[in-house]
């Protein structure tokens, strides 16, 4: 792509940025960089292949699907070390492929944008997406759609990857619908499943209404801005007016929760577990519900001017963050119990997107640890499930930490991390971000201090349960480590659980993201080294009163039936599903039987009744067609009288 | 002369040609009560033509006479044809295209 000087306005240009970052303007991608289209292209050529290739591709099918997000990987690699070595201002790297869309003074450029923030999620995408590659290669085996299975797996990941470099709204929207068809098509793989099926619907349908969202915000970016490029809407976003910019945050934010589960479209995401289990890893840690986390990050020069929009965000992030992790809690299916994790953690990093400046970073950094790590524990689960004949109770799981040593090894890193065991890469990311919170506002930052408390007690329990305790297994279960090929990528994924806390060394990845989002140092009231110590002593509390409760008793092999209404609000979602049934399916349903009603009443009813009066008259008028021919004659007669009555009448008068 | 009871004879003769038509259920006698019309219009005519002084109307009762001529012909054979198939030739039996 050119500099593009038309993208600044001379106003504009005048202006001073906000953070004096923000504004985002690549280079031409030269070099290496012009083989950028590389990366979303390998992955898009292998689905291509796999799904169109037909039985011819079955052999070799899976290998070529491993291969391509490997290949897309290494070339992020090998641009991400390029980027590194460029000045810091820059490090944004543009290139137009084709004119999209030209329609009178709209005007999209297919482009692609890698700068510091797409390029870690382009490694994070392809690195940890080709490891659940890699992974799937041993857990769908047996499954004699496994070709399928990758086709849709490289499609998933080149829509993320075009999401994420899109350098256009437009253009990230095509990407952002590519991970829903994706995802629908993966979640409802076994669609010889009922619930599989639905759940799959459900996902694209809650999606829509996000994506609706998005839409009306691409509208209102072209009514307001005339474009939706990156480049020009944060050239131009400082001057538009703040309602616009609220009602872009908004109808942003809306998006965002719909992709990212977030509340009130979180509903979905507990569903999605009916896919094959590294589809919930796909989904839960590279793509799909990070998608929302970075439109918000990525749309940073919208939110930073419109504090309505940045608090709500928060709200929206703190109110998931404690609905995903009190689901959490009491979920038997391991799945659902981690995808209720996913939630909460998700909310964490909205929590600290609507944060501004001083949070966009810390969104992200916790973004990739909590992609290694929710990947390793999904992927272990799938492998304790894969070792037990896919039964996925936790009430039927127990004591396999002997059997399965490195999925439990591996487990427990993924484990530590997430709960923030000092050290771990999850402590690291969550750390800042409650600190951040509290700086913020003491309440978010205790809501956020509770949700850490909270997911200290569901993760041990769900440990326990899984691992530890006593056996209660089903009686033909005979569970078993998994084949190396499932494994290794567990191994490397507990390794980047472990050591993810790296990225922050120095404040690596805050001044990375700095020139795209800005920065801002938060003061807080008292030491930092208070509130670490209060997030380690609230953990601690929530694994010590699931060792209590979990760890020292017995646990029935079924759900005790009676139990506390908060429990049973848990096990029901908090009823998420039961207030969108009651306050939008029933209405709606009710909706359309009284249009249906008016139809067929109102509207045919109309049409009918004319059809009926007519058919009716001309059957009464027929009868005069007696078929006498003296009484045409007559009727002949007084006709030819009437004529010449009237013509003697006009010619007289 | 005066050609007035010419047109009254020709009034005359129409309205009992006209009547026949509709009382009469024979279709033989309904037939010649549409020749009687026939004629008394062209007995007008020819009166007229007789009044005006020109050949206009007697050249249209020529006309009028050999389209009654081949009418004749037609509806005869309907009618004989109806009366055979039937064995009647009353109109009224006739009345089979209908509502």
């Amino acid at each position: 792509m050119s500099p593009v000087p038309m993208s600044l306005s001379p106003v504009s240009a005048a202006l001073p940025m906000a953070e004096g970052a923000s504004a985002v303007a690549p280079a031409a991608a030269e070099g290496a960089f012009s083989l950028m289209w590389l990366i979303i292209a390998l992955p898009a050529v292998g689905a291509a292949v796999l799904l169109l290739g037909g039985r011819a591709t079955n052999g070799w099918g899976h290998l070529l699907g491993v291969a391509t997000p490997i290949g897309s990987f290494v070339l992020g690699l090998v641009l991400f070390v390029q980027l590194l070595g460029r000045p810091e201002d820059d490090r944004a790297v543009g290139m137009k492929l084709y004119d999209w869309v030209d329609a009178g003074s709209y005007h999209v450029e297919m482009g692609l944008l890698l700068d510091q923030l797409s390029i870690l999620f382009v490694l994070l995408i392809t690195g940890v997406g080709g490891l659940i590659h890699v992974y799937s290669v041993g857990y769908m085996a047996h499954d004699d759609r496994r070709r399928r299975f990758f086709g849709y797996l490289n499609l998933f990941v080149a829509a993320m990857l075009m999401l994420v470099m899109g350098s256009d709204y437009l253009t990230l929207f095509l990407g952002w619908e590519g991970v829903g068809l994706a995802s629908y098509l993966l979640i409802g793989f076994w669609q010889y499943k009922d619930s599989a099926a639905v759940a799959a619907k459900k996902a694209f349908v809650v999606n829509r209404v996000g994506d609706m969202g998005m839409v009306l915000a691409i509208a209102l970016m072209f009514a307001t801005f005339g474009t939706s490029s990156f480049e020009e809407i944060s050239a131009a976003a400082p001057e538009a007016s703040t309602s616009t910019l609220t009602a872009l945050g908004l109808l942003l934010l809306l998006g965002a929760c719909g992709k990212s589960a977030q509340v009130p479209l979180q509903s979905w995401l507990l569903d999605a577990m009916e896919g094959p289990t590294p589809v919930s890893a796909l989904i839960h840690a590279a793509t799909m519900v990070t998608a929302g986390v970075y439109l918000v990050v990525r749309s940073n020069f919208i939110f930073d001017e419109t504090p309505v929009a940045q608090t709500a965000v928060v709200i929206v992030g703190l109110v998931t963050l404690l609905w995903g992790a009190i689901i959490g809690c009491a979920k038997d299916d391991i799945k659902k119990a981690l995808a209720g994790s996913t939630m909460s953690q998700i909310g964490y990093m909205m929590l600290a997107a609507g944060l501004g400046p001083a949070g966009y970073a810390l969104a992200i950094f916790h973004l990739l640890t909590h992609g290694f790590f929710k990947a390793n524990m999904f992927l272990g689960a799938g492998s304790v499930m894969h070792g037990m004949n896919d039964e996925v109770d936790m009430r039927r799981y127990g004591a396999l930490s002997p059997v399965m040593p490195i999925t439990f090894l591996t487990f427990a890193m993924g484990y530590l991390a997430i709960i923030g065991f000092p050290g771990f890469s999850g402590f690291w990311s969550k750390d800042k971000i409650i600190e951040a919170a509290f700086a913020d506002n003491v309440w978010v930052g205790l809501g956020a201090l509770i949700g850490a408390g909270i997911t200290g007690f569901y993760m041990t329990r769900l440990l326990l349960m899984t691992f530890l305790t006593r056996k209660r297994w089903a009686r033909d279960a005979h569970p078993h480590e998994s084949p190396s090929v499932m494994t290794i990528p567990l191994v490397v994924l507990a390794a980047l659980s472990l050591l993810g806390g790296v990225l922050t060394l120095g404040g690596w990845i805050t001044g990375w993201l700095t020139p795209v989002v800005g920065e801002e140092h938060h003061e807080l009231a008292v030491p930092v080294w208070v509130i670490t110590l209060a997030v380690v002593a609230t953990v601690a509390a929530g694994v010590a009163i699931a060792w209590v409760t979990v760890g020292r008793r017995d646990i029935p092999q079924t759900a005790p039936a009676r139990v506390s209404p908060f429990t049973k609000a848990a096990r029901a979602d908090l009823y998420g599903d039961a207030i969108n049934e009651a306050a939008f399916m029933r209405p709606g349903q009710y909706l359309t039987r009284s249009l249906v009603y008016v139809d067929n009443q109102g509207v045919d009813g109309t049409v009918n009744g004319i059809g009926r009066l007519i058919g009716g008259s001309s059957g009464w008028l027929r009868r005069l067609q007696t078929g006498f021919v003296r009484s045409y004659a007559l009727a002949m007669l007084f006709g030819v009288v009437l004529v010449i009555a009237a013509l003697l009448a006009v010619s007289l008068a | 002369m005066s050609t007035e009871p010419f047109l009254v004879l020709s009034a005359l003769l129409f309205t009992i040609g006209a009547l026949g038509v509709l009382v009469r259920r024979n279709a033989i006698v309904v037939f010649m009560c549409v020749e009687l019309m026939l004629n008394a219009g062209n007995l007008a005519l020819v009166t007229f033509a007789r009044q005006h002084g020109n050949l206009d109307g007697q050249v249209t009762a020529f006309f009028v006479m050999v389209v009654a001529a081949a009418e004749v012909v037609v509806g005869l054979a309907i009618i004989m044809t109806i009366f055979r198939t039937r064995r009647s030739a009353s109109v009224d039996d006739a009345s089979l295209l209908k509502y």
